[in-house]
């Protein structure tokens, strides 16, 4: 198990990424203790000050995770998170933040040990060496 | 002593012209050179404005230095960097040099050359740069003013024949025709059918306008593309880029040369217009042997 | 309306250098609609000073405000308690708002964060074009209603030249469209060529004189 200090920020969409961290915590898959999971209707309902302002009060790193294009319930949160994303690297590019620090991933309900990699990818990159 | 354009225009069967392009600088050496060869070998003799807006020893200068070197020039003026202030002085101060041959055009866009930060002027167009002129020929300066000491321009304009969509460019045409001009030089010229089918539209609007036919001397393939690209009215068609990819080495010139020679050739011998106006842009030494080439 | 775009943030950063207390005011109206100086804006660059100032160990606190229209004397003055306790004041509203507020609280430095470029309207979601220079003579009753002082590169009335490009674009951007060749099209759809066969005189550029001014009230 990848233990950290540096936290990280996962808004999670409700239809999938939620439930993947659900079934993560049913199947007592572990996972650092170091992330925040914020649950959110859809990917898409995240704006960019959400992500600025997450780096604000202190997040190594940001994960926006929600469903796989295609099957986004609201049609096209997914992607047009993907865009938003894409816009808000340029912001944290801006101010001095690595790209890196901000992904977006699209998983399925039932992929609870995908949901695990993600957060142990990210706490391991933003980690403080 | 050359005779003066105007006069050719009236009593020539075919009239040539040429046009020389100033260098970028004081040192007119080169220029000079070009003067020399040509003076005597073209009815009129142009000088371009800053051509595709980039900076230049200016037209007006070149025309003096033209003027006394014994040759006709015929100053072209554009109205991308004075305002009608200035173009009117000019042209006062270009009669009383003996410069009386002037061509109105409208002028390549700033962004074109190399100076892309300017303020692009175009305070008037070409049109109403030929209706200045004529101001100016019968005594008055624009806005009515009585002038001391007149002028008598020798009024030229041109023209895009292969232009597409044509019909806003004819508009356009049918304007500086009934503004009233004495010459035009057209754009280059490639297809001699498209070509004829203007000049005939041309003459139902004025059947006393000369009509000099352009020529660009192309010299390679990759000019041809790149001026296709990046210079303005300008149109070469394929069958010609091929033939000029398919010329030996180092025959790029040569072949270039012959294009332009059988154009002018064809265009002579089947009476298609009154004349050419020959552009070797770049390339002033080249044009001799262009009407070589020709059989002029 | 008005379209305007964020200066960089470095630029911005240049300009409040030195200050700690600041307010970034963003303006209702046009700044809003055109995704510039909004409130969402606001929050945005607020939240990139904090980060880049954290980040380099410098002292910033700022005021975040929003009001509708910072081209109002009396809206601006929504903001005066605000003000007070502030060094300086950021305007993400467009020339006209940063001026106003520089007016109206004439004591303390008031910086500009977006560039002013154009009167235009969405064409698309996101896309903004200039249609409208201000130049005081509409001629557009007889262009078909198509600009050809803000459309041609060159702003001909006796167009087109002779740089159209194939097709018909611009001599300078083969994406954009020729004024003229559209100008064309619009009248011929409605019969009305003539009015492009007439010859157009010299435009009168000074029709107002600048700085502008109209007074309604005025006998």
């Amino acid at each position: 198990m990848i233990r950290g200090n540096n936290k990280i920020v996962a808004f999670c969409c409700e239809n999938s990424a939620y439930l993947a961290a659900d079934k993560a915590g049913r199947m007592r898959l572990h996972y650092p203790d170091n992330v925040r999971i914020i649950r959110v209707p859809c990917v898409g309902r995240v704006d960019l000050i959400h992500i600025l302002k997450a780096f604000e009060k202190g997040a190594a790193g940001v994960l926006l995770i929600g469903c796989h294009e295609g099957a986004c319930q609201h049609l096209t949160g997914n992607t047009r998170a993907k865009e938003r994303a894409a816009y808000a690297r340029n912001l944290l590019k801006e101010v001095g933040i690595d790209e890196a620090r901000l992904r977006m991933a699209n998983i399925a309900p039932d992929m609870a040990q995908q949901f695990v990699r993600e957060i142990e990818d990210m706490t391991e990159k933003t980690k403080e060496r | 002593m050359a005779k003066p354009f105007r006069e050719a225009l009236k009593t020539k069967e075919f009239v040539v012209t040429a046009e020389a392009g100033p260098g970028k600088g004081s040192n007119v050496a080169k220029m000079v050179e070009h003067i020399e060869l040509l003076k005597d070998r073209v009815d009129g003799l142009n000088v371009t404005d800053n051509q595709s807006a980039v900076m230049r020893y200016p037209s007006l200068g070149t025309c003096l230095l033209i003027k006394e070197h014994g040759g006709e020039p015929v100053l072209q003026i554009t109205c991308r960097d004075r305002n009608r202030l200035a173009i009117q002085a000019d042209l006062l101060f270009a009669y009383s040099r003996g410069i009386d041959n002037v061509l109105c055009l409208t002028g390549d866009s700033v962004d074109v050359g190399d100076h892309k930060e300017a303020m692009p002027v175009f305070d008037l167009d070409s049109v109403q740069l030929i209706h200045l002129v004529h101001a100016l020929n019968s005594g008055k300066d624009m806005v009515g003013n009585e002038l001391d000491g007149g002028v008598d321009f020798c009024i030229g304009a041109s023209a895009t024949p292969s232009a597409d969509p044509i019909e806003p460019q004819l508009i356009k045409f049918e304007k500086k025709l009934g503004a009233g001009v004495d010459f035009i030089q057209t754009q280059a010229i490639y297809d001699l059918d498209e070509f004829k089918r203007f000049v005939e539209h041309a003459r139902k609007t004025d059947a006393k306008v000369k009509i000099l036919a352009g020529i660009v001397l192309l010299v390679g393939a990759k000019m041809a593309t790149y001026m296709n690209e990046n210079v303005p009215g300008i149109y070469v068609p394929q069958y010609l880029i091929d033939e000029l990819a398919q010329a030996p080495k180092g025959k790029g010139i040569a072949t270039g040369i012959e294009i332009a020679g059988r154009l002018i050739r064809q265009i002579k011998e089947e009476r298609i217009c009154d004349g050419v106006h020959i552009m070797a842009i770049g390339r002033e030494e080249r044009v001799p042997e262009i009407l070589e080439a020709a059989g002029l | 309306m008005i379209i305007a775009e964020r200066k960089p943030l470095e630029e911005i950063r240049g300009m409040i250098a030195g200050y700690k207390k600041i307010l970034v005011a963003g303006c209702g109206t046009c700044v809003t609609i055109c995704w510039a100086g909004g409130e969402k804006e606001v929050g945005i660059l607020s939240s990139q000073l904090r980060l880049a100032s954290s980040g380099e160990g410098t002292e910033l606190s700022i005021v975040e405000a929003c009001i509708e229209r910072q081209c109002e004397k009396e809206m601006v003055e929504e903001l005066r308690d605000k003000v007070q306790d502030v060094e300086a004041i950021v305007s993400m509203a467009c020339g006209i708002g940063v001026q106003t507020i520089a007016d109206v609280f004439e004591e303390k430095p008031v910086f500009p964060a977006l560039n002013t470029t154009f009167m235009g309207m969405p064409e698309a979601e996101g896309v903004w074009t200039e249609k409208c220079r201000s130049c005081g003579d509409c001629m557009l009753y007889w262009t078909g209603g198509i600009c050809p002082v803000v459309r041609c590169a060159k702003g001909l009335l006796n167009g087109p030249c002779g740089g159209t490009r194939k097709g018909g674009s611009c001599e300078i951007d083969p994406e954009k469209d020729c004024a003229w060749v559209l100008i064309y099209r619009r009248l011929e759809k409605q019969g009305r060529l003539d009015l492009m066969r007439k010859y157009y005189e010299p435009k009168n550029y000074r029709a107002v004189k600048r700085p502008g001014k109209i007074e309604a009230l005025k006998a």
